[in-house]
């Protein structure tokens, strides 16, 4: 095990780097399209059950079968990985985004637009920072997930640690089959638990001090 | 109305008008503000009051269009507002709500620069405001300035939202239910205090409660409303106490009118008794031997800026070397500006039988007012039965 980290290690890091990139990006592209589409349904009430409805049934649907779906579409490697994985990672933030952006007291947003604050000062001025622990949860969640989702999309020929489970797994027997899929395994651990610690930094970091738990 | 506008300060009210407005809602048969008509003359406060449901909220909101009204005209200073830009034309009216209503993830500071920061005012010039109300609502700038409101009590946090809405110094200010989320005493306090900010800047104040003690206190003009805003009575305090238009007006202010008159009155308007006084720091042995040559069993303790710090019974006192310094909230202080009942409220703290009496913006002591002054006072005010009596005009009438 050590010998094999010890000749690959290059490769793992070049691999982590890619796998974290993958989420990172994708979790970016998922926050902000999940947090728009809230603020869209938040402001419309009939939308709302329609939004928690696609955020539960969207987290069934297989990852491995998405992909598989995907690929006659849009072809193999990166577009793909990136198309899931932002897929999954947007539907926790979605649901966080709405639970949180309804949490926001009727009266203190009245009481902002009674100040003379415009709809769009209102969204970005209170809605939002009050509603962005919330948010932030959600984003912890989504990039577990994506950790994991990201690892799928080596099936599709995607960039990251994917592709050592897979090669541990297409050599079952094989002398390095094991090596191969722990690495990938353990290395995705590792990542996430980075990732998460990093995040609850810039949770802590981006949420005031004044509505702070 | 154009004498008051041209004697008064700068930045002071501006002539609120409401003509024939209507509120009706979709579906509902009658509407919830029926034809609401109404003058409040530039600087003076108006009280809504009325049962709950009777439109005076809804009333209140149309003036700065958080609900749009169906029909009416609205007139600030002669000009018609319901065609303006509503976002616009809230920066240009005070509103405080229950509570607060501050911003929870916004420092004091933040929350009192809102409107100020929407107008685009710079930097320093929104700071220095801000310090400025902090100042007039009795908060240290320098402690306050940068906490959050969870960090404030409910009496500190009103007293933020009041701040927050005069910053922009508007003419018209708007009130909803302001102290109704605080205790009793704090309530008192906060009451005085916005009497004390009014008589100096004069702005036209409409404020809705449901409390018809705070109507009396507080109003220059108390409109009373039944169900769909139609006035039951609008005028003056003292005239509504005195002839109640009809029975619904006599039931909603209750009965022991003449006690209420009690809330009509200032504790200014009393004599005050002057019991011995020294200062923080005296020697406790000399202070002994000066109150009891007056013949007397307590003193008054004052600070250096003149302020009653404590009221002790000399026993109490003959425990320290020198006065010591006291930095607990009393609960027996009363403004001058105060109602009789108020200062009865701090009376029944005390175990002097009597509240020590503050004026002017500093809280400067002026005496002690007892209880048997009140209790003198309601004596002859029940011997003159039938009679109204005329509310003493000391400081009262000319704001």
């Amino acid at each position: 095990m050590i010998e094999f980290i010890d000749a690959r290690w290059a490769d793992i890091l070049f691999r982590s780097y890619q796998h974290s990139s993958l989420v990172i990006q994708s979790l970016l592209l998922a926050t902000v399209i999940a947090v728009a589409l809230a603020v869209l349904v938040t402001s419309c009430r009939r939308l709302t059950p329609v939004a928690n409805a696609v955020s539960a049934v969207g987290l069934t649907i297989p990852s491995f079968a998405l992909l598989g779906l995907l690929l006659p579409i849009v072809g193999i490697g990166t577009v793909p990985s990136v198309i899931v994985v932002s897929f999954y990672a947007a539907l926790p933030v979605l649901r966080n985004a709405v639970v949180g952006l309804q949490g926001v007291e009727a009266s203190l947003i009245e009481s902002a637009r009674g100040q003379g604050m415009s709809g769009a000062a209102v969204l970005w001025r209170v809605r939002l920072p009050l509603a962005w622990p919330v948010i932030m949860t959600g984003i912890r969640v989504s990039a577990q997930m994506a950790m994991g989702v990201a690892a799928i999309a080596a099936y599709a020929l995607g960039p990251g640690l994917g592709t050592y489970i897979f090669t541990g797994l297409t050599q079952v027997g094989g002398a390095n089959a094991l090596n191969y899929a722990l690495v990938g395994t353990l290395g995705i651990i590792i990542l996430a638990l980075i990732l998460d610690a990093l995040l609850v930094l810039l949770s802590r970091f981006t949420t005031s001090k004044g509505i702070r738990a | 109305m154009n004498q008051t506008t041209a004697t008064a300060p700068d930045g002071s009210g501006a002539q609120l008008e409401l003509v024939d407005v209507v509120k009706k809602y979709p579906g509902q048969s009658r509407p919830a503000v029926d034809g609401l008509s109404l003058t409040v003359p530039a600087g003076q406060t108006v009280m809504f009051v009325g049962p709950s449901g009777c439109g005076k909220t809804t009333s209140l909101k149309m003036i700065n269009r958080l609900i749009e009204p169906t029909s009416g005209q609205i007139l600030i200073d002669g000009e018609d507002i319901t065609g303006q830009d509503a976002t616009q034309l809230r920066r240009s009216i005070g509103y405080v709500i229950q509570g607060g209503g501050l911003l929870p993830h916004m420092s004091v500071a933040e929350n009192i620069g809102l409107v100020p920061g929407l107008l685009g005012w710079d930097k320093a010039r929104t700071k220095g405001r801000v310090e400025e109300l902090l100042e007039m609502v009795g908060l240290d700038p320098a402690v306050y300035r940068d906490r959050f409101p969870r960090e404030l009590s409910g009496g500190q946090q009103q007293r933020v939202g009041v701040a927050r809405g005069l910053a922009a110094d508007p003419p018209v200010i708007l009130m909803d239910e302001p102290f109704g989320a605080v205790d009793p005493i704090t309530r008192q306090r906060l009451q005085d205090e916005l009497m004390s900010i009014q008589e100096e800047l004069q702005k036209t104040i409409v404020c809705v409660t449901h409390d018809i003690d705070e109507a009396i206190k507080l109003g220059d003009q108390i409109l009373i409303l039944r169900e769909g805003a139609e006035i039951a009575q609008y005028g003056a305090p003292e005239e509504i106490l005195a002839a109640p238009a009809d029975d619904f007006v006599a039931d909603f202010i209750g009965s022991g009118s003449k006690l209420k008159q009690l809330s009509l009155l200032r504790v200014g308007d009393l004599p005050l008794s002057q019991p011995q006084t020294c200062r923080v720091g005296e020697s406790v042995d000399e202070v002994v031997r000066r109150v009891e040559a007056a013949g007397e069993r307590s003193v008054v303790i004052l600070d250096a800026q003149n302020r009653p710090k404590e009221y002790l019974f000399l026993r109490s006192l003959k425990r320290h070397q020198t006065v010591p310094v006291f930095s607990h909230e009393l609960q027996t202080v009363v403004d001058q500006r105060s109602t009789l009942s108020d200062a009865l409220d701090a009376m029944l703290v005390s175990s002097h039988g009597g509240a020590m009496v503050t004026g002017g913006s500093r809280g400067d002591y002026l005496g002690v007012i007892s209880y048997d002054t009140v209790t003198e006072h309601i004596r002859t005010l029940q011997t003159q039965t039938g009679q109204i009596r005329a509310v003493p005009s000391a400081g009262w009438e000319a704001s």
